[in-house]
């Protein structure tokens, strides 16, 4: 089957802030994701890169279904999403699943690492040894099988994050979503998780959604990037045209902006520096979203917004002035 | 050529007693910081970095037990009455930390708080010079509309517009040293270029040092002049950045840099291993566990800092890695 | 990675409690006190209704006879004492215990909901915590009084056993709230979020995450419930609820009530000792829930 294991489309979601001044109860709307489109095929990674305010990890809970979306369609191998009953969109759970970027916070201080793995096997009703399974995920993320009956609190960030890992591999998902999954964790922890998800994914076949800001740890994990800005995706395409041939401002801006860990070329090269910062999705600049902060902006990036477009080197970018 | 010392720390020690037992989060470090360099300090959990330069400035609760030495322009820190300590706070050296928000008052306006450090350590200021100095201030780290922005509250400035003033309140004194802790870790790619790029006008502009704290060894080759290494609470790796990225001399600072994502590279090369549980220190080198070139001898003496080169290494094999041909 | 031997948070937090020193001598104080009120019929010297002696007998102040005196009609302050101890001991426990419950469920699930279901509640909440006290006493004395099957069930005014539904009816809210705003913390974290990730109902997630990581706070207001009630305990006796002097009946609450117009008189004993105790148990209990407070803190089962 060559449809993708994942397909976005048309991807709006909004949060309601509640500010009540008087009786009067102004609701301002924050347009988190707008209009987002994708795919992931399987065996894939994609990468989805942003700073703050550019929605990249509400589009990671969105999919997942943590969070309602306001419109757009969500379908995961071929079924769509929307309308489902708790009970099928269970089902569909045990072939999707997330890791977190808070290795501290991910893990219920109180239940043994071994317990937490286990808990998608006991909240899906899965039958057999439980404790078998446990040790096999243990061992499968690099760590014994006997620190089951361990609590979080003796363990490192690494570690626990692996835990987070194993925990997301019970019930052998076909696609994961990694929510900046190493930004947490020491430089030289980082490393062997990245390696770990590059083994799983050759392994087992997993499908990834690679949601970070670190570009250079996406560079070497994913297959393709889409990049994100202020709740719109500026820029899409395979790995290599994007880093080599960037086409929308703000993805070489942010290229840009990386600070790369070798002292003579990081001091040769020109940086392009962004005025000002990211303003509030609450109330998006018109047109172009990334106008206000752009060098090239003219009074057409202020009245009409640029739409994705297919550019020479193969990507797809929003831009009306591409590079 | 070195131009003067305006901090130098020898054999700093701090232990904290935790009811697991004795924690000993720095154990004998030595850093020199010269007047208007940019210092880098490199390190990861439990390297003791940040502790080092808190009890530097004198931060750390009571119950720290701290013993070494601290010079700042000659005068001693360490053990100082807190008559010397509060004029050197904010007034010779000043220190700026991850998170803008928690170092500003929420309540009190902008410009106030920059009015405030600047009437703390030059009481004959006027408030309308102070006021005007601290306009002045926030031009300088880049603020736009200063004048007006000086009367509005920190919740009305974005994360790095936050750390701006943060860092102009730093700066207010004109202090010879200003410890950057993790300055731009909370911030965002395209806004630590900004601050990156603002701490460097601030240096150049005033002839400040800076001692920029960070575990991102990218930052560290865009700004720094000099980088210390610290790993399980002390010093393992000096020099200038060129030839410590060019040609380092620690299994350390060399399995940091080969672990780091770089083009064509099929699978990274992590560090193996774990760091260190510094409530039970390695007996000999703090890495040497997991130091693919560690021998007996490393497991069970602590070696100490000496020349290599253009380097400093605290490796007792620095020169037979270099001879069995181990890449950097 | 550590090589200590695995420590369960219940095991920290009992090594964290038991550096409290007044916690543990208050633990020992009441556990004491316990003993002595179980053991009452062995421990007390007199029955409750007892003279000391053929008259005269009133007001005599602490000596071999009576040791901390006798009351007006003659009989033994002390073994009164351990009598009054152990009513008010068992209603204040079943009281916060009840109160508890409901109010841990109450709490949890209109935390956990959120929304307008937790706006409802909330607001219920208020309501009862709006409502005057006594006036809520007169109009159940009233009403429940003459609700002949409500009477078998709770059982009739003058007994404990409607002292302690009456007082867990108004101690539930401040548990309720104390819960649900642990809840409305934890509610946002990553390990709540992984349960529902993989298709975890609310009410696992109650269950399972949201309670035992509630423990603390619950702990606490159970503490400060069981002291709540025995105070209370002594307003109802007053307002002729629950057990009444003239049935010979006796509890903390009316011997405490009893220590009005000893200050007038001049019969020391007769306040001393009784407020004495309250303020002692009281206190155990309140150091006891600070001791619970800091031993079972989130923050540091964090790690590192």
């Amino acid at each position: 089957m060559n449809q993708p294991i994942l397909k976005v489309e048309n991807l709006n979601k909004n949060f309601e802030l509640r500010a009540n001044s008087g009786i009067r109860k102004t609701k301002r709307i924050v347009q988190a994701v707008s209009d987002v489109s994708f795919s992931v095929d399987r065996g894939q990674t994609l990468g989805i890169v942003g700073e703050s305010g550019s929605g990249k990890t509400t589009v990671g809970r969105c999919v997942l279904q943590l969070l309602d979306i306001t419109s757009g369609t969500i379908s995961f191998e071929g079924k769509n999403l929307a309308g489902l009953s708790f009970e099928e969109m269970r089902q569909i759970r045990r072939k999707m699943q997330i890791v977190f970027q808070d290795p501290f916070a991910s893990l219920d201080p109180k239940m043994t690492v071994g317990s937490s793995i286990a808990e998608p096997l006991v909240v899906q009703g899965v039958d057999g040894d439980h404790n078998e399974k446990v040790a096999h995920l243990l061992e499968l993320v690099g760590l014994a099988a006997d620190h089951a009956k361990r609590f979080p609190h003796e363990f490192s960030g690494g570690q626990r994050q692996r835990v987070g890992i194993a925990r997301a591999l019970a019930l052998d998902p076909a696609l994961i979503v990694l929510d900046e999954p190493v930004s947490a964790l020491d430089v030289s922890i980082q490393a062997g998780v990245v390696n770990l998800f590059g083994d799983l994914q050759e392994r087992l076949g997993m499908s990834y959604v690679f949601i970070a800001h670190d570009l250079s740890v996406v560079r070497h994990i994913a297959d393709r990037v889409a990049v994100m800005y202020l709740g719109k995706i500026v820029e899409i395409g395979d790995k290599k045209s994007i880093y080599d041939h960037p086409t929308h401002p703000y993805t070489k801006a942010l290229l840009s902006a990386v600070p790369v860990p070798n002292p003579t070329t990081e001091r040769s090269r020109s940086r392009i520096m962004l005025q000002g910062d990211v303003p509030s999705p609450v109330n998006p600049p018109t047109g172009c979203r990334f106008r206000t902060r752009c060098w090239k902006a003219t009074e057409l990036c202020a009245s009409t917004e640029p739409q994705l477009v297919v550019r020479p080197t193969g990507q797809l970018s929003a831009c009306h002035f591409p590079e | 050529m070195m131009s003067e010392l305006v901090l130098s720390i020898r054999d700093l020690r701090v232990t904290f007693d935790t009811p697991l037992g004795p924690l000993e989060a720095v154990r004998g470090v030595d850093i020199d910081v010269h007047a208007g360099e940019m210092m880098g300090v490199v390190g990861e959990s439990g390297s003791g970095k940040s502790v080092t330069f808190l009890a530097a400035m004198g931060l750390l609760p009571h119950r720290a037990k701290i013993t070494g030495s601290v010079l700042l322009n000659g005068q001693e820190m360490i053990g100082a009455p807190n008559k010397v300590l509060r004029n050197m706070r904010g007034g010779l050296m000043s220190m700026i930390f991850q998170d803008p928000l928690s170092a500003l008052n929420p309540v009190h306006r902008v410009g106030d708080q920059i009015v405030e450090m600047l009437q703390a350590h030059q009481s004959q200021l006027s408030d309308k010079d102070a006021a005007k100095r601290a306009v002045e201030l926030l031009d300088i780290v880049g603020i736009p509309q200063a004048a007006e922005r000086a009367h509005q509250y920190p919740h009305e400035f974005s994360g790095g517009m936050r750390q701006r003033v943060v860092i102009a309140i730093a700066i207010a004194n004109n202090p010879k040293v200003l410890i950057a802790d993790e300055p731009t870790t909370a911030l965002d790619v395209t806004v630590q270029a900004q601050i990156l790029e603002v701490i460097e006008r601030v240096q150049k502009t005033f002839g400040t040092a800076v001692v920029l704290i960070t575990h991102d060894l990218g930052v560290i080759a865009r700004v720094a002049d000099r980088v210390n290494v610290m790993y399980a609470g002390r010093n393992v790796e000096k020099g200038g950045v060129d030839s410590l990225f060019d040609h380092p001399s620690h299994p350390y600072t060399r399995g940091l840099l080969a672990s780091l994502p770089h083009e064509g590279a099929e699978r990274l090369t992590p560090i193996t291993g774990f760091p260190p549980n510094m409530l039970m220190p390695p007996p000999g080198c703090g890495f040497a566990p997991r130091c693919s070139f560690a021998n007996d001898g490393c497991l069970t003496s602590l070696p100490a800092l000496r020349s290599f080169g253009d380097l400093e290494t605290a490796c007792l094999r620095a020169e037979q890695i270099v001879i069995d041909g181990a890449r950097p | 990675m550590t090589d200590f031997a695995t420590i369960s948070p219940k095991r920290m937090a009992l090594r964290r409690f038991l550096s409290h020193k007044a916690a543990v001598g208050s633990c020992v104080l009441l556990a004491l006190m316990v003993l002595a009120v179980i053991l009452s019929p062995f421990t007390a010297r007199y029955g409750v209704n007892q003279s000391v002696r053929k008259p005269p007998n009133t007001f005599l102040p602490p000596q071999k006879l009576a040791w901390f005196g006798t009351d007006d009609i003659g009989r033994d302050l002390y073994s009164r004492l351990i009598y009054g101890i152990r009513v008010s001991l068992i209603i204040g426990l079943f009281s916060a215990l009840i109160s508890t419950i409901v109010g841990c469920v109450v709490g949890a699930v209109a935390g956990f909901r959120g929304g307008r279901f937790d706006d409802v509640v909330m607001r219920v909440t208020d309501l009862f915590l709006a409502f005057p006290f006594l006036v809520a006493l007169l109009v159940i004395r009233n009403t429940i009084g003459s609700i002949h099957w409500l009477t078998v069930i709770i059982g009739d005014k003058s007994s404990a056993r409607f002292i302690v539904f009456l007082l867990a009816f108004f101690g539930w809210m401040g548990v309720a709230r104390i819960v649900r705003g642990q809840v409305l913390a934890l509610k946002e974290r990553e390990f709540i979020e992984a349960a529902r990730a993989v298709g975890a109902t609310r009410r696992y997630i109650v269950r399972r995450h949201l309670l035992p990581n509630s423990i603390g706070p619950i702990m606490v207001a159970l503490s400060f419930a069981v002291v709540g009630a025995i105070t209370a305990e002594s307003t109802l006796a007053f307002f002729g609820y629950g057990p009444q002097a003239g049935d010979g009946a006796t509890s903390l609450g009316i011997l405490v009530g009893a220590a009005k117009g000893a200050v007038q008189t001049g019969y020391w004993w007769i306040a001393v000792f009784p407020c004495f105790a309250l303020v002692l148990i009281s206190l155990a209990i309140n150091f006891i829930g600070d001791a619970l407070r800091d031993a079972t803190d989130p923050r540091l089962d964090r790690g590192e």
